[in-house]
């Protein structure tokens, strides 16, 4: 079973937030959320670097373990997904979470949160609904997954900066790329997420 | 004519070379010399992780929230809520349940060492007394709605399952945002009636010495509040003031702190509020099973003389002097019918 991860080559990405936009697009994420976002390093300066981020899909989510009703978990393939039947909307997932991925719909009295929203890898939810059908898709988005396909955001990329898909054959193309051109800024986030890296 | 466009040709040819030669020549510099490095300037993650415990950056998105991109206190966070919390948690609320239990086997209720006078005195005044229960009644729920969070899923959750759990967490969390203000309203109240009753004097070291009334031969003294109740009001207002404070921030979440705020608001309020719930487990043991009387004095108001004598000496000489105790009979077995 392929380990799903993310991976973006901070050495490639342009800043261009089109990932950011097919998310929006692909999973119609409701005004106000953004699953993905674009990180600028040094904006402006010399070594300026752009990371597209989004949930990482932790090995030992902390997420998950800290959510107070246990309504996140791994799927068999590494991926992080939630259950909005289940969550209370305590916001203690975005307090654990490394990258700042959970994200919350509602801004109101008391700080009330609503239920907690984020990158599915394009997987479908970890609800009660039916994979693929269109209860599915309305509260957590497009089930690319389950016709054979990666994430929007890493197959919209323009100049192949982000990386989606089995975790060994990423981090080879990302070698293969370090090694030919002599150079790599790393592969952000993932000593955090992974708890490894990718030595070249 | 001719003669003019040829020199006109030669002067666009010579530039041209000029180009050439001016534009090649970094480029040959190049091969001969220093390769270009773009990773130059680049710093990577973990030395920004060794500058900062948090990468920020710019975004295109609004939320300032999302700046961060990388803080690996995330997971720092994750093992004080999973594992040290637990563990302060466990402690703190079965060692005082423990204690309270081997107080209750080894001693005993206290009982009043004279037997019942039947002559009343009143203790606390009726606002007095819904200040106290509006602050006990919200101070109890917000306890269990707040245990669920930290211990619900362990406890409670594999005996009704996530959806029942889950629909109860939600009401819970919505109670305990709610309640607080409760509860903030009546610890305001105490603090104002009580805080000339406790402030700390000599009687409360010659308390201490005397073993707190928990040694029958010996006599402590007290005025209205023992040196045992004075630690149980500051305690109750040290650490609600510092539940309250850490609860409000988390109530309106980024509202004057960042991610880094949000995490030791959580921890201190968690922490504190444990060892406020260990606290009110012995002040809610000696105020019913552990004292003889003292529920009364809360609940009805009125305490016996016999009662004030032993507990609160001092307190009750005053309330004579200022002739407020009533020579009443209420116990029937104190006045034999002839």
């Amino acid at each position: 079973m392929a380990r799903m991860k993310f991976l973006c080559d901070a050495d490639r990405c342009i800043e261009c937030n089109a990932c950011v936009t097919a998310c929006k697009n692909e999973n119609e994420v409701p005004w106000g959320l953004n699953r993905r976002r674009v990180v600028t390093i040094n904006d402006g300066k010399p070594g300026e670097r752009s990371v597209s981020m989004a949930c990482m899909h932790c090995t030992d989510a902390p997420c998950a373990s800290v959510c107070p009703v246990n309504c996140i978990f791994s799927t068999d393939d590494g991926v992080v997904l939630h259950s909005k039947d289940l969550c209370i909307g305590c916001g203690y997932c975005f307090y654990a979470c490394p990258f700042g991925a959970p994200q919350y719909p509602k801004v109101s009295n008391f700080g009330t949160r609503g239920k907690m929203d984020k990158c599915t890898f394009c997987a479908g939810g970890g609800g009660s609904e039916v994979p693929g059908s269109i209860e599915e898709y309305k509260n957590y988005g497009a089930n690319r997954m389950l016709h054979g396909q990666l994430p929007m955001c890493a197959e919209m990329c323009s100049t192949k900066s982000l990386l989606a898909g089995d975790g060994d054959v990423i981090a080879q193309i990302y070698k293969a790329r370090v090694i030919k051109r002599g150079y790599g800024s790393g592969a952000w986030g993932w000593i955090t997420a992974y708890r490894e890296d990718i030595t070249v | 004519m001719r003669y003019l466009l040829a020199r006109a040709r030669f002067v666009f040819a010579a530039a041209m070379v000029g180009c050439l030669v001016a534009f090649a020549a970094p480029a040959l510099a190049q091969q001969a010399g220093v390769p270009i490095n773009p990773q130059a300037d680049v710093v990577d993650q973990q030395t920004l992780l060794r500058k900062s415990p948090r990468i920020q950056g710019e975004i295109n998105q609004l939320d300032p929230r999302e700046r961060v991109l990388i803080q690996p206190a995330g997971r720092t966070w994750d093992y004080f809520h999973q594992v040290v919390l637990r563990w302060i948690g466990a402690i703190a609320i079965i060692g005082t349940l423990a204690a309270l239990a081997a107080a209750y086997f080894v001693l005993g209720r206290l009982r009043i060492a004279a037997g019942r006078s039947g002559r009343k005195i009143l203790r606390f005044k009726p606002f007095e007394r819904t200040a106290h229960w509006l602050t006990a009644v919200s101070f109890v729920v917000l306890a269990i709605t707040g245990l669920n969070i930290t211990f619900g899923k362990a406890l409670l959750l594999p005996l009704i399952g996530p959806d029942a759990f889950s629909t109860f967490s939600q009401y819970a969390k919505y109670t305990h945002n709610y309640v607080s203000f409760a509860f903030v309203i009546g610890l305001a109240l105490i603090v104002a009636i009580f805080i000339k009753d406790n402030i700390p004097d000599q009687i409360d070291i010659e308390w201490f010495k005397q073993g707190g009334g928990f040694i029958k031969s010996k006599h402590a003294p007290a005025r209205r509040f023992n040196a045992g109740e004075k630690l149980v009001f500051w305690g109750a207002l040290g650490m609600g003031v510092l539940v309250a404070v850490s609860g409000y921030l988390l109530l309106f979440p980024f509202y004057v702190t960042d991610i880094f705020g949000m995490q030791i608001a959580q921890g201190v309020h968690a922490v504190i509020a444990i060892l406020f719930i260990a606290l009110i487990l012995g002040h809610i043991y000696i105020g019913t099973l552990g004292m003889e009387s003292a529920f009364e004095a809360m609940w009805t108001g009125e305490v016996d003389y016999n009662w004030a004598k032993e507990h609160h000496d001092l307190w009750l000489e005053e309330q004579l002097a200022k002739g407020r105790a009533g020579p009443r009979q209420k116990l029937p077995s104190a006045t034999p019918a002839e």
